[in-house]
């Protein structure tokens, strides 16, 4: 077993067994294995299911409904951009096509060095101060295309 | 002792530089000050907003930047010295002072934390009298102020107890649906960072008031600061013995926990929600049986908005008449109305029911961040109706809303400029709802991809006029058919864009 597969296998163990006494159980075990590994791995569905007494499809069918939930490792900075109304009326069109355009991916997209990941949100809370962008869990608002740069700190590309 | 200041820890406040703010403040003050983190009072454009205590009340500084500290020490912070920073006393501030807070009287205030600042500023009075009252007088007690859900169907909160009172289970349950996905709102954040132990005295109440011993509170993911703040101020109250086995040594037990979302705009739909607590797909539950009847797990559930749940403390303590005083018609009380988008002054305005929406625009507001006219206001999310500048003077309560044919919802009011392209608004209400669909019914889950395809072809000039025909009966088949307000309601932006804006949707070629 690689250490990969050794370190998956322990936090969907470890979940299963703080969470999987709850009632209706199944989200807060598939937070607790995204919250230890940024992700859900494929493995972890059989096991969930078994864990929990539940179908493979039904735990498979709530992996895939919820968009926050991933399969796959995310890059090593994670810039989510809001694409809701209250901050396209602050000029967040304009701020999603620079993202995409700095950053070099589209939205729910990695770069092909694994830097960075770039996903869409619809609404942070922020709307009174947007454009609004959360990296790695920091939100900051009136964010201008300067001031995005700034942030991300990530060279445009040539 | 130690000179109090305020920094606010309000998820917008720190991004905007609230907590570099308060670490400056902290290297440069050092044990001279106790720094407190508080909420935010929703004056959103002087975040970081930096209050200090002097004998005359609160001073306030805003907005603060790390480099403006060092100066503002030297002025005199402290003692609530001159400086082109300060606001004056905060509770004089005009945008503040006109205000009725009833349901925020203490975010922005209080230390969210700390169950004894809490009680200091009148918290918990609203549970000493329900623990001395029977069920059926606390649910009446609800009734009687008149307090409809403020989560955006307005359902009389009162009703949905009594049902719940009126059912006999082993189990029931309190739920707080805290999934304030709505672009445009974030009342619901704002106190679940600023003032959570009112909304856990607001389920305790309910549990008392139907005989339910556990409630949950589900949160979205996309708040962690506010799902951060509930697990802090729920700690601290079961320390303090006003959650657990015997509430305050009443005999009565409440549990409390929190849930979290997972990105699932449609989980804010009272039965979706409920299968989301259950481990499930957030897929609509059909109706009958109501939740109130058969809800969480089965059981008799009460489903209610934060700020719902928030205002039961105040009708408890201060009594029904004094609640339902406020308000117009049958939209009694007050609603907290979230400015947001292009303004001047956005944030939080708590006014009885009734304000005008020009007032709001315009004395609170202060028109749009760009200074341009503003064209078209979307107000009660992305699902609620765009109104053109005709109808400003419209007020804002639930029936006169709903006599122009928009709604108020959870009062969230988003400003756009002359510069918006309504066509492309019309567009996204689709898009939105095409992405956010859980897919159950078919209305919904075709129709909100047809509906953007509709107005491609329509903006394209590919025969307009059959395309105008088809968008219409396509928003007529989506409203009837669908199974819950997502669907059902996604076709009021488009259609308000329609009908109040006919010229951003002239053909204009292909793209």
């Amino acid at each position: 077993m690689s250490s990969v597969e050794a370190r998956e296998r322990a936090a969907v163990e470890s979940a299963i067994q703080r969470f999987g006494q709850e009632p209706g159980p199944l989200l807060v075990v598939l937070h607790a294995v995204q919250d230890t590994l940024g992700y859900i791995p494929s493995t972890a569905i059989a096991e969930i299911a078994s864990g929990l007494n539940l179908s493979r499809a039904e735990v498979h069918g709530v992996v895939t409904f919820y968009h926050y939930f991933r399969t796959s490792a995310h890059g090593r900075r994670v810039v989510q951009v809001c694409r809701a109304e209250a901050c396209q009326a602050r000029g967040g069109a304009a701020l999603e096509a620079h993202a995409q355009k700095r950053l070099g991916v589209g939205f729910d997209e990695t770069s092909a060095d694994g830097a960075v990941t770039l996903e869409a949100v619809f609404c942070l809370g922020n709307c009174a101060t947007g454009p609004s962008i959360r990296i790695d869990g920091k939100m900051h608002g009136n964010v201008t295309p300067e001031r995005f740069d700034a942030l991300t700190g990530r060279p445009g590309r040539q | 002792m130690a000179i109090k200041v305020f920094v606010p820890k309000d998820a917008t406040a720190c991004s905007l530089g609230a907590d570099e703010v308060a670490a400056a403040l902290g290297a440069q003050l050092g044990a001279r000050v106790e720094l407190v983190r508080t909420g935010s009072r929703g004056l959103f454009w002087l975040e970081p907003l930096v209050e200090v205590a002097t004998p005359t009340g609160r001073i306030g500084y805003g907005p603060v930047g790390v480099a403006d500290v060092a100066g503002l020490i030297a002025a005199g912070l402290l003692s609530g010295g001159k400086h082109p920073l300060c606001i004056g006393p905060v509770e004089e501030h005009a945008w503040l002072k006109s205000q009725q807070r009833l349901t925020f009287a203490r975010v922005g205030i209080v230390d969210p934390a700390s169950v004894d600042d809490y009680v200091t500023h009148g918290g918990y009075q609203g549970l000493a009298r329900a623990l001395a009252m029977s069920p059926a007088d606390i649910v009446k007690a609800v009734s009687d102020s008149g307090l409809r859900g403020r989560g955006g169907a307005a359902f009389p909160t009162g009703i949905k107890w009594k049902t719940v009172l009126d059912q006999t289970a082993p189990q029931k349950y309190v739920t707080c649906n805290a999934d304030e996905g709505d672009s445009g709102t974030f009342a619901d954040r704002m106190l679940m960072e600023g003032d959570p132990l009112t909304l856990v005295e607001g389920m305790t109440i309910a549990g008392l008031a139907v005989g339910a011993t556990q409630g949950y509170i589900y949160c979205r993911v996309e708040y962690p600061e506010a799902i951060a703040a509930l697990k802090t101020a729920i700690a601290a109250a079961h320390a303090a013995g006003y959650l657990g086995a015997s509430v305050r040594g009443s005999g009565k037990r409440f549990e409390l926990g929190v849930r979290v979302g997972a990105g699932a705009y449609i989980c804010g739909e009272e039965t979706s929600m409920l299968e989301s607590l259950e481990g499930r797909r957030g897929e609509v539950r059909v109706r009958p049986p109501l939740p109130a009847i058969k809800g969480l797990f089965g059981a008799p559930t009460i489903v209610n908005n934060v700020i719902s749940l928030a205002s039961v403390p105040v009708i408890l303590e201060r009594g029904a008449d004094f609640y339902k005083n406020f308000g117009v018609g049958r939209s009694l009380g007050t609603i907290p109305l979230q400015l947001a988008g292009n303004l001047k002054r956005g944030g939080l305005v708590e006014r009885a029911f009734g304000v005008s929406l020009r007032e709001i625009l315009e004395v609170y507001g202060g028109g749009s961040a760009s200074g341009r006219p503003i064209r078209a206001v979307q107000i009660g999310g992305p699902l609620g109706a765009y109104v053109p500048a005709s109808q400003f003077d419209t007020p804002l309560d639930y029936e006169s809303l709903a006599a122009v044919g928009a709604l108020l919802g959870h009062g969230g009011i988003v400003a756009f400029d002359d510069t918006v392209d309504m066509a492309r608004m019309a567009r996204y209400a689709f898009e939105f709802c095409a992405i956010e669909s859980c897919g159950k019914c078919t209305p919904c889950r075709i129709g909100s991809s047809r509906g953007v395809n509709v107005i491609d072809s329509l903006l394209a000039g590919d025969r307009p006029a059959e395309q105008r025909r088809l968008l219409d009966e396509l928003c007529e088949t989506m409203i009837q058919g669908s199974l819950c307000g997502l669907g059902g309601m996604a076709p009021f932006p488009v259609q308000s864009a329609l009908k109040h804006f006919p010229e951003d949707f002239a053909p204009r070629g292909r793209h």
